[in-house]
């Protein structure tokens, strides 16, 4: 409980913490609100009389419908979804393997390795983009999904491999030991022993390098270009605006839409996805 | 007693036949080769080649289509030059830095609150990470509703409580469009800083506090002699991390403004983009992309140094 | 048959050397226990016959077959770790049944198995359940349990009683003794409790440092004890130590110092004699010594003040001042002994044991 006198706990708690959580959350409430109001009630100058502009007594669907029906909207979910999926797949995949060898076993330069895999999570896409291009160019993946398959675990891997370490130094060695006396290879006792074990720590990493892939975009936006291909990020903030129009609601929807995904997965897995937060952290 | 002895080990008896692959993989080193080969192969294709390759094409005159040939630090020498890039610097720094002042201060006033028991902390605590989770460039163009110069809802807030009489044009006036673009970057980072924040206070024992509180010391002494030394290695590392990310910064200018007005909002990524992809002056592109290069060493032998540091302890 | 012979086995772990020329003959059906303080080597050399660690020099082998250079899972064995490590994810059937699936044993002969273990060890009723169900005694058995199904040449136990209450303790380790009676499986048991050297082990092996300080059956380590080290370490409460000085009388042996002179009795005058002029430490159980009656020769007793006495019930022990030194004897209980009391004690001439100063071997 909060101590102190009433006014005091007003004034330095309840009225900041309230004013967080309203700053930080309203543009979402805007976006929903955009969303479902009409569009004769969105384009009302910002100086107009008698206009509320925080809910709306015509709540409409139209620009969900619109935005379904004549644009490629369902593609780019699915474009989205499959991405990330893959992608999170295949990171998991190496992070997993990786983690281990760096936290179980004993081999030269694993310090090293080690430190040149954390390295590269701190490489910024910005960096990279230019070049990147050009290769994806040249081995044929331009505007295939492949091109970002392949490329998101770049910034993925790391971030699995690093979490999966921490999770692999809390079991004890012995269950290993135990299971190569009792006639496992080394191989089996990792997959049969403590890959159960670590799954908790692998669903936790999943979670994370799902939203981050779903949330890309400079990858996505350079080495995709048919509308066909392009995913959530990308679709929604290049083929909603024609000329210099905006169509506001539309795009809201888009907005809201996409990130249904990623909060829907994000509310389950709450608790996993703060662990793998701070535990990257606290390194 | 003589034995007969075997010179070289085999198993024993009843031992089920192993293969000669199982044999190697039981040896550390190749095991941990085979492990690491998928991560180390997807790596080296998709971060050193292109990095390698960024390098090159700094030092060509390669355009979309047209490889390039050699040509020294020409192109180094024509951003030095460049006004534009002078101001993409000027404007990238400054962005780095008071954003990450805001996110700070802010970020740790709201960890301080989280830190608090209170009914719906949970509940509040997951809602609070929703600017973080949701793809930047939507909640961006949120915020560029938010802003838009004829519709925007915080001049109809702002003009409701008196506060102005005119528009204020967010992201179209280039005073304001910096400023702008660093409220929404402030706004997405908090959320990280504080959650990040509020678990290293979570390991602070509050027996530390209690002991401070019955040593006199009051509320702004207690954080300063006691929570702010224990909170800084977890506040440097969020901080490092931070600094490479918004110093790299794309997304965000590229929805709002996309570089201006006038460049106002021009930072290094929105630059390197113009030029490289925008423009096809793939050399140029990659030379101001490398600008980054620079910052992200210094941070990265920080955190090096500051993890060898805790080792040791 | 499963004869285990260790020969000048040698660890380093970089510049640390943890086993120094270790050789050791295990006989088969033999129940050897290794003890000693913690860093003497005894779990390292453990590991090296399991394969958990690789030899730096020497040879292990198993009846008379080389195995150092095989992984675990080559060499018949089975061990016990002291926190069982059980797979916390398995049923208690499923952690027993997990070494006969990776040999490739059939569904039928592993189920019969571990029914049959499992009712060797009195855990038929938690089969189906999880270890994180399990309290610290039932794990314990079915960490015993998953060794026992594989039926192996040698078992090896590390500190498997450590993380046991003290009356559950007391408890396996007689389960324990009689497993081995049952089965007759070569054992090798690694502890640092002298206690259960003793109970347990046919013979015992005593290290520190990396070295072995003695090997024996423990009857022969605790009245014959090789060295200082081994002496101090057996037995409890500890032998007492006095450094006196060796001086000759008359033909007799004496070794005095300030707070006593005792008369070396004909066994140990010969090879005293020796160490005349010089110093030595003297040794003598608590049990040895006892409260001087009349009956008793004065050459062979000396004069205390009592400083402590502890009460325990079976005995007294009473901790007194030496001139100098401090001791403790163990008496019968019916001996009224008050602090600060003055009275003088006699030991037992058979059980006298002396040590050479700077080498600390047995004289």
């Amino acid at each position: 409980m909060v101590e102190g006198a009433l006014w005091r706990r007003w004034i330095f708690f309840y009225i900041p913490l309230t004013a967080f959580v309203v700053a930080l959350l309203f543009p979402f409430y805007w976006m929903i609100i955009t969303t479902i109001r009409p569009d004769s009630e969105l384009y009302r100058p910002w100086n107009a009389p008698n206009y509320s502009p925080f809910w709306t007594t015509n709540p409409t669907l139209s620009h969900i419908r619109d935005l379904l029906t004549e644009t490629l909207f369902s593609t780019w979910m699915l474009n989205t979804m499959i991405i990330s999926i893959a992608a999170t797949l295949i990171s998991l995949f190496c992070g997993l393997l990786a983690g281990y060898a760096l936290s179980r076993l004993k081999f030269p330069f694993a310090g090293s390795l080690g430190t040149a895999i954390f390295i590269t999570y701190l490489v910024p896409q910005t960096l990279l983009f230019i070049p990147l291009a050009d290769i994806i160019r040249n081995f044929r993946l331009g505007d295939s999904p492949w091109a970002l398959i392949l490329t998101y675990p770049t910034f993925l891997i790391p971030f699995v491999t690093w979490l999966m370490m921490g999770y692999f130094k809390s079991v004890p060695k012995e269950l290993e030991e135990c299971a190569r006396i009792d006639g496992a290879t080394r191989w089996k006792a990792m997959v049969y022993i403590i890959f159960p074990i670590a799954v908790p720590g692998i669903l936790s990493a999943g979670i994370f390098a799902f939203t981050l892939s779903w949330n890309e975009f400079l990858y996505a936006l350079v080495f995709l270009s048919s509308p066909a291909q392009k995913t959530v990020p990308v679709g929604v903030t290049s083929e909603l605006i024609r000329g210099d129009v905006f169509y506001w609601g539309e795009l809201m929807a888009g907005a809201l839409l996409g990130s249904i995904p990623v909060a829907f997965v994000y509310s389950f897995f709450v608790e996993h996805y703060v662990a793998s937060l701070t535990g990257s952290v606290k390194g | 007693m003589t034995f007969t002895t075997l010179a070289t080990p085999t198993a024993y008896a009843g031992a089920p036949r192993r293969g000669p692959v199982t044999r190697l993989l039981e040896d550390e080193r190749w095991l941990a080769m085979l492990l690491l080969l998928p991560t180390l192969a997807l790596l080296g294709l998709f971060i050193a080649y292109p990095f390698i390759e960024g390098v090159r094409l700094s030092v060509t005159d390669a355009k979309v289509g047209v490889p390039g040939q050699f040509v020294g630090l020409q192109n180094f020498a024509r951003i030095w030059s460049d006004d534009i890039f002078h101001v993409a610097v000027w404007n990238t720094c400054v962005y780095t830095a008071v954003a990450t002042v805001f996110k700070l201060v802010l970020g740790l006033w709201l960890a301080l609150l989280l830190n608090h028991h209170f009914k719906g902390k949970a509940i509040t605590r997951a809602f609070i990470l929703l600017p973080f989770i949701i793809p930047t460039v939507l909640s961006t163009l949120a915020w560029k509703w938010m802003f838009d110069p004829t519709f925007s809802v915080i001049n109809w807030m702002l003009f409701r409580l008196g506060v102005i009489q005119n528009r204020i044009n967010w992201l179209g006036d280039p005073h304001l469009a910096l400023i702008s673009v660093i409220i929404v970057n402030v706004w997405r980072g908090v959320p990280f800083y504080a959650i990040s924040l509020l678990a290293g206070l979570q390991t602070i024992s509050p027996e530390l506090h209690e002991a401070a509180a019955i040593d006199g010391a009051r509320a702004w002494q207690r954080f300063w002699h006691v929570t702010w030394p224990l909170l800084l290695p977890v506040t440097l590392v969020i901080v490092l991390f931070s600094v490479i990310q918004t110093f790299a910064d794309f997304q965000l200018v590229y929805v709002l403004t996309g570089g201006g007005p006038a460049n106002a909002t021009q930072l290094f990524a929105t630059y390197a983009y113009q030029l490289g992809i925008g423009t096809g002056l793939l050399s140029q592109g990659a030379t101001i992309s490398l600008a980054v290069f620079p910052v992200l060493l210094v941070v990265v032998i920080v955190q090096l140094l500051y993890i060898r540091k805790v080792e040791v302890h | 048959m499963a004869e285990v012979h260790i020969q000048s086995l040698n660890k380093k772990f970089d510049e640390v050397h943890a086993v120094k020329d270790v050789n050791l003959g295990i006989r088969d059906k033999e129940f050897v226990v290794l003890v000693g303080p913690s860093g003497c080597g005894k779990t390292t050399t453990l590991r090296m016959v399991a394969g958990l660690e690789s030899i730096t020099s020497g040879r292990i082998l198993i009846d008379d077959k080389v195995i150092y250079d095989l992984p675990p899972m080559d060499r018949d064995i089975a061990m016990v770790f002291q926190n069982y490590a059980l797979y916390p994810h398995m049923s208690v059937y499923d952690n027993m049944a997990f070494g006969l699936k990776m040999r490739k044993f059939d569904r039928a002969d592993i189920g019969k198995r571990v029914q049959e273990a499992a009712e060797i060890l009195g855990i038929q009723e938690l089969l189906k359940r999880k270890p994180r169900q399990l309290s610290g005694g039932q794990r314990q058995r079915v960490a015993l349990g998953r060794a026992i199904v594989r039926h192996p040449q040698v078992f090896l136990f590390d500190e498997p009683l450590s993380n046991l209450d003290a009356k559950l303790r007391v408890q396996m380790r007689v389960e324990l003794k009689k497993l081995h009676d049952r089965l007759g499986t070569t054992a090798i048991y690694v502890t640092h409790d002298q206690v259960e050297a003793m109970t347990l082990g046919d013979r015992v092996v005593v290290m520190k440092d990396g070295f072995v300080q003695q090997v024996g059956e423990p009857l022969e380590l605790y009245n014959e004890p090789a060295n200082r080290f081994v002496a101090g370490f057996l037995g409890s409460p500890s032998m007492n130590f006095a450094t006196v000085k060796v001086s000759q009388e008359n033909g007799s042996i004496w070794a005095a110092n300030a707070g006593m002179q005792v008369k070396a009795p004909p066994q140990c005058a010969d090879r005293l004699a020796r160490y005349v002029g010089q110093e030595v430490t003297l040794g003598i159980r608590p049990e040895d010594l006892h409260v001087a009656s009349p009956a008793d020769p004065p050459e062979l007793g000396f004069d205390v003040v009592v400083e402590v006495v502890e009460k325990l019930g079976s005995e007294i022990l009473l901790d007194v001042a030496v001139g100098s030194d401090t001791m403790v004897a163990s008496v019968e209980p019916h001996i009224r002994a008050n602090i600060h009391d003055r009275m003088r004690l006699a030991l037992n001439p058979e059980r006298l044991h002396f040590f050479d100063n700077s080498s600390e071997m047995a004289i």
